[in-house]
C-alpha cells in the first residue's frame, strides 16, 4: 500500500538531512533492514491515531529546533553519590576523556562503530532485531530511524554480576545538536546489571535502547532525563525478558519541551516480571508522552507499570499504555495505573490506558485518574502548621511516591527524591494559590 | 497450585466463576428464538445505491424538498467517504450496491388509517413477537401486577412503520410520538429543527449513509413540563432479504419533561449478512430527562460465524439545557457485529449522563461498543459502567472517550469496566480515552471490582460476608437494578441475564 503523501514527504525531508552512516558486516545490514522498514512506514503526523495527543512535527522536522542549554548549578550532578562507571556522551558523541575506563568485572562494554567492525558479533541477534518486533501492531518509525542512522551507541554484554552500575551519562553542550544513540544490552542467563542513565543528551535526542534479559537475570534502569526546558526527546526501551527473569524501569522528567518515551516489553518466557514506572514534574512549556506497550506472550508472568504526572502552567501530560495478553497466557497478573495531578486550571492530561486481553484465566486491571490536589488533606496539613507550599510539596512527594518505590535501591530512590524535592520547592511559589 | 477444573459442556471452569453464569451465557448460544420469518409481499425499491434511490425513498414517504435535499446532500458526502477501520472487528468488505435499501409490505400500500386495517399477518408477526399491537392489553409476562404498565408502542417493519398504538390517549399529554415519515408531513418544523442537530448529516460514515437513505422510525416530541403518561417503545423488525434497514428516531424533550423510551429489534435466521445502520437522536432541553433503554437481539449469526446482523449505529444525546439528564441503559446480546457508542454531550451546566452497558458476545459475535461523555457544561456529571462477557470465539471491546473541556469546572466522571472471559478462544478489550482539560475535574477510571461502592462493601462485610461474597452481591445488585428497569416486552428475556455474576472479572 503507498503511504499516504503527507508521510512520504515528512519523511523525505527528514532523510535529506542525514546520512546513513557508513557500515559494513552484520551492521551495515541491519542499518539497510531498517532503512527499509522505515520507507515503508514513512514518518508520523499528526492525524496518526498513536499520534493523537502528541504533535510529532518538531520531531520529524529536518533540523532540530535551537534549544538553550539550561545548567543554573543549583543540585549535584545526577547519580553523583553511587559508585558507578561513567561513559559520557557531548551531544551524542562518546567523550573518551571524560568517560571511565570500559572495563568492568562481570561485563563487556563495547562502542557500537567498533563492534560494527566485527564479523560476528553476538549484538548481531539484538540490534534493530528488538526494535523490528516491536514495530507490530504499531509502528513506531523514530525507532526504525534511529536503528538506520544512530551514529553512535554502546554495546553491553553482561555475563556475571556487574561490580558496579552503569551509568551513561549525557551532555547537552550546542544549541542545536541533533544525538541519535542506539544501545544493546544482553545479560546472560543469571547475569545482573543496573543502567543508569542521565542528562538531557542535545537539542533534540533520538534514542533507542534494547535489552535482551536472559533467563533469570535481572535489569534494572533508572533514568533521570535532564532539566534542559526546551529540549525535545524521543526515546524507546525495547525489551525482552526471558523465564524467570526481572526487568525494572524507572524514568524521573523535569522538564522539557517535548519527551515522548516509549516502551516495548515483551515478557517471553514464562514467569517473566516487568516493573516500568515514571515520575514526570513539569511548568509550563511541557509535554510529557508515556507510551507504553506490555505483551505477555508466555503465563504466570507478572507486569506492573505506574505512571504519575505533576502538572501546572498549562504543562500536559500524556499516557497510552496498553497490556496485550496473548492466548495460552494464562496466570497473567497485570496491573496498569496512571494518574495525573493538575496544580492549576491551565494544565492537562490525556491518556488512553488499554487492555487486550485472549486468556481467560488472568488477573489484569488499569486504573487512571486525574484531579486537582485534595482541598482536605490540604487544609489537614495547614491546620497543623505548615505552609501551603509545604503542605502541597508534601502531598505531591505522596502521591509520586508509588512509582518512586520501583527504585530498588536506596541511595538511588534518595537521590531521585532530593532531586523531585528541589523541584517542588523551586515551582511551589509559582504553584501556590 | 493447581486450579480445580470442572467442565460445564465442553467448556473449562476456573476458579471463582459461577456455573449459573456460563449456562446462561451457553443458553443464549445457539437458541435464537426470533430466527423464523413472515411470509409476506413486499414492495422492493430495485436493488443498490443511487441518487435515484434517495430520491425514490423520499418521494414514497411523501417527503418535501428540503429534506430530499438533505439526503441528497448527505449521500453526495457519503460517497466520498471511507468506511472506517479503527474498530476491534474485522468482516468481509460490505457491497453496498447488492442490498435493498427500502422494502414495504405490499399491505401497506395504502396507508391504514387504524390499527384495525391493518394486514392480520403482520399483526400476527408481531404478536408472535410477544408485541401485542393492541391497546390495553397486558405484556406477556407481566400479568399479576397490580396496576398493570401500559406501553405506548411504535412497530417498525423492515423500510416503514405498520402502526403505532396509544396515539389517542398521548395525544392528550400533548405527547407526539409516530413514525417519523408521518412526522415529517405533520410537524414539519419541529423535525426540521431538530433533525441532524445532534447527529450531523455526515458525522460518520455510517451516519452519513443512514442520513441519506433512512426510511422510517421513531418521533416523540414531550412537550414542556409534561410526564410522559406511559413508557413508549420501538419494535424493529427486519424480515426481507438482503435488506438494509436504516431507521431514525428523534426525540425531543421539551422543558421540564420526562419520558421514558424503550427500543427492541430481532430479525431472521439467513445465511448472509445484512446490515443495520441507524441514528438515533436525543434532544433534551433545561431540566429535561430522557432514559432510553435498548434490547438489542439482533439474529447474532450461527455458531460459525454465518449470517447475522451487521448493526452499525449511532445514538447520541444533546442535553442542551442547564440540569438536563440522559440515561442510556443497553442490553446488547445479538448482532455478528456490534458498532455502536451511545453518547452524552453535556453542554448545561448541572447536566448529566449515564450509560449502562450489558455487552454479551458469543459464539463468532464481535462486539465494540461503549460510550462518549463530553463534558463542556459546569458541574456536569457523568457515569460509565460497562460490563462486557465474551465466551466461544468472541470478541468484546470496550471503547470509550470521557472528555473534561476546559470550561467544565467541578464536574465529575466515574467509569467502570469490567469484562468476563468463558473459555480460551475469546478475547476482552479495553480501549478508554480520557482528555482531562481542566483541574476542578475529577476523573475516574477503574476497572477493579474491588471499586465497587465502599459503603455497601463495608455493610456486607460487617454482617460477616467475605470480600467476594459482598462484591458479587453488591455487583449483582446493580445489574439487576438495570435490567428490572426495562419495563417491557423484553423484560422476561432481559430476567434471564439477571442470572449472569461477574464473579472472576478481569479489567
Amino acid at each position: 500500500m503507498a503511504l499516504p503523501q503527507a508521510k512520504d514527504d515528512a519523511l523525505t525531508a527528514r532523510l535529506s538531512a542525514l546520512a546513513l552512516p557508513e557500515s559494513a558486516g552484520w551492521l551495515g545490514a541491519a542499518r539497510s533492514e531498517a532503512r527499509a522498514r522505515l520507507l515503508a512506514m514513512g514518518l508520523p503526523v499528526r492525524r496518526d491515531e498513536y499520534w493523537r495527543y502528541t504533535d510529532p512535527s518538531s520531531l520529524v522536522a529536518p533540523a532540530a529546533p535551537v534549544a538553550v542549554r539550561f545548567n543554573p548549578g543549583d543540585e549535584p550532578e545526577a547519580f553523583d553519590a553511587i559508585d558507578r562507571l561513567k561513559i559520557v556522551f557531548v551531544d551524542g558523541v562518546f567523550d573518551a576523556d571524560a568517560s571511565d575506563d570500559l572495563t568492568l568485572s562481570g561485563v563487556e562494554i563495547e562502542r557500537l562503530d567498533r563492534a560494527g567492525q566485527a564479523d560476528i558479533h553476538w549484538a548481531q541477534g539484538t540490534y534493530g532485531v528488538l526494535e523490528a518486533r516491536g514495530q507490530t501492531p504499531v509502528a513506531r518509525p523514530f525507532a526504525a530511524l534511529n536503528s538506520a542512522y544512530a551514529t553512535d551507541g554502546i554495546l553491553i554484554r553482561v555475563t556475571g554480576r556487574a561490580a558496579r552500575p552503569v551509568a551513561l551519562v549525557y551532555v547537552h553542550s550546542s544549541e542545536t545538536s541533533d544525538a541519535i544513540l542506539h544501545h544493546c544490552v544482553k545479560l546472560e542467563a543469571g547475569s545482573n546489571l543496573t543502567l543508569l542513565e542521565s542528562g538531557p543528551a542535545a537539542a533534540r535526542f533520538n534514542k533507542v535502547l534494547e535489552v535482551e534479559v536472559g533467563d533469570g537475570a535481572e535489569f534494572h534502569h533508572i533514568r533521570v532525563q535532564g532539566r534542559d526546558h526546551e529540549r525535545r526527546a524521543a526515546t524507546h526501551l525495547f525489551a525482552r525478558v526471558g523465564a524467570g527473569a526481572s526487568f525494572r524501569s524507572f524514568t524521573l522528567t523535569a522538564n522539557g519541551r517535548l519527551t515522548r518515551n516509549e516502551a516495548v516489553i515483551e515478557l517471553a518466557g514464562p514467569a517473566a516480571r516487568a516493573h516500568l514506572a515514571g515520575a514526570a514534574v513539569g511548568d509550563g512549556d511541557f509535554h510529557h508522552d508515556d507510551t507504553v506497550f506490555v505483551t505477555h506472550s508466555a503465563p504466570n508472568c507478572e507486569s506492573r507499570q505506574v505512571f504519575k504526572k505533576v502538572l501546572m502552567n498549562g504543562a500536559t501530560g500524556v499516557f497510552q499504555g496498553k497490556i496485550l495478553v496473548r492466548p495460552g497466557a494464562q496466570k497473567t497478573d497485570g496491573y496498569q495505573i496512571s494518574q495525573s495531578l493538575l496544580l492549576d486550571e491551565d494544565s492537562q492530561f490525556l491518556a488512553k490506558p488499554e487492555l487486550e486481553i485472549y486468556a481467560d484465566d488472568v488477573k489484569c486491571s488499569h486504573g487512571s485518574t486525574s484531579g486537582a490536589i485534595d482541598e482536605t488533606a490540604l487544609f489537614y496539613l495547614q491546620s497543623r502548621g505548615l505552609p501551603r507550599t509545604v503542605a502541597q510539596g508534601l502531598l505531591v512527594l505522596a502521591f509520586l511516591a508509588e512509582a518512586i518505590e520501583e527504585v530498588a535501591d536506596e541511595a538511588i530512590a534518595d537521590d531521585i527524591r532530593s532531586r523531585l524535592e528541589g523541584w517542588l520547592a523551586r515551582h511551589a511559589a509559582k504553584a501556590g494559590k | 497450585m493447581t486450579a480445580m477444573l470442572e467442565t460445564v459442556n465442553g467448556t473449562e471452569v476456573r476458579d471463582g466463576v459461577d456455573r449459573e453464569t456460563i449456562e446462561t451465557v451457553q443458553a443464549m448460544a445457539g437458541k435464537y428464538k426470533h430466527g423464523w420469518e413472515t411470509d409476506i409481499e413486499m414492495d422492493y425499491a430495485p436493488k443498490g445505491l443511487s441518487e435515484d434511490i434517495v430520491r425514490l425513498i423520499s418521494a414514497k414517504n411523501e417527503e418535501p424538498a428540503w429534506l430530499l435535499d438533505w439526503r441528497l446532500q448527505a449521500y453526495r458526502r457519503w460517497v466520498q467517504m471511507e468506511e472506517p477501520t479503527w474498530a476491534m472487528v474485522s468482516y468481509p468488505k460490505i457491497d453496498y450496491q447488492d442490498q435493498y435499501y427500502y422494502a414495504k409490505p405490499k399491505s401497506m400500500a395504502v396507508k391504514p388509517k387504524s390499527l384495525d386495517e391493518v394486514d392480520p399477518k403482520l399483526l400476527a408477526t408481531y404478536a408472535k413477537l410477544g408485541i401485542p399491537l393492541k391497546e390495553q392489553m397486558l405484556l406477556a409476562g407481566v400479568e399479576g401486577d397490580a396496576e398493570p404498565r401500559r406501553v405506548a408502542v411504535d412497530a417498525v417493519f423492515d423500510s416503514v412503520s405498520v402502526g403505532t398504538t396509544f396515539k389517542a390517549e398521548l395525544a392528550k399529554a400533548g405527547v407526539i410520538f409516530c413514525s417519523i415519515s408521518e412526522a415529517v408531513r405533520e410537524y414539519p418544523d419541529l423535525v426540521r429543527k431538530y433533525i441532524g442537530s445532534v447527529v450531523p448529516q455526515s458525522d460518520n460514515f455510517f451516519a452519513t449513509l443512514n442520513s441519506a437513505v433512512f426510511s422510517d422510525g421513531s418521533f416523540v416530541y414531550i412537550p414542556k413540563g409534561t410526564r410522559c403518561p406511559m413508557e413508549l417503545s420501538t419494535y424493529f423488525r427486519i424480515n426481507a432479504e438482503n435488506t438494509g434497514q436504516f431507521e431514525r428516531t428523534l426525540i425531543i424533550a421539551d422543558e421540564g419533561s420526562y419520558v421514558s423510551y424503550l427500543e427492541g429489534c430481532t430479525a431472521p435466521k439467513r445465511d448472509t449478512h445484512q446490515l443495520h445502520a441507524a441514528v438515533v437522536e436525543l434532544v433534551i432541553l433545561k431540566d429535561a430527562e430522557i432514559k432510553y433503554s435498548t434490547v438489542q437481539n439482533w439474529y447474532p449469526g450461527d455458531e460459525e460465524g454465518r449470517g447475522g446482523i451487521y448493526n452499525f449505529v449511532t445514538k447520541r444525546a444533546d442535553c442542551r439545557g442547564d440540569r438536563a439528564k440522559v440515561m442510556w441503559t443497553q442490553v446488547e446480546t445479538g448482532s455478528a457485529i456490534t458498532w455502536k457508542y451511545p453518547s452524552c454531550i453535556l453542554r448545561g451546566d448541572d447536566s448529566q449522563g449515564e450509560f449502562y452497558s450489558i455487552a454479551i458476545a458469543n459464539n463468532a459475535q464481535q462486539a465494540d461498543t461503549g460510550t462518549k461523555m463530553i463534558h463542556l457544561g459546569k458541574r456536569t456529571k457523568s457515569r460509565i459502567v460497562s460490563k462486557g462477557i465474551s465466551a466461544g470465539r468472541a470478541q468484546n471491546t470496550y471503547r470509550g472517550l470521557v472528555s473534561m473541556h476546559p470550561r467544565a469546572k467541578d464536574s465529575r466522571n466515574y467509569t467502570q469496566c469490567d469484562s468476563l472471559l468463558i473459555g480460551d478462544k475469546c478475547g476482552a478489550h479495553t480501549v478508554p480515552y480520557i482528555e482531562v482539560r481542566n483541574n476542578s475535574s475529577r476523573v475516574e477510571h477503574e476497572a477493579t471490582t474491588s471499586k465497587v461502592d465502599d459503603d455497601q462493601l463495608f455493610y456486607c462485610r460487617s454482617r460477616g460476608m467475605d470480600e467476594e461474597a459482598a462484591v458479587a452481591l453488591v455487583v449483582n445488585g446493580f445489574c439487576k437494578e438495570v435490567l428490572q428497569a426495562l419495563p417491557m416486552e423484553f423484560a422476561m428475556e432481559a430476567q434471564s441475564l439477571v442470572a449472569i455474576s461477574l464473579e472472576g472479572s478481569v479489567g
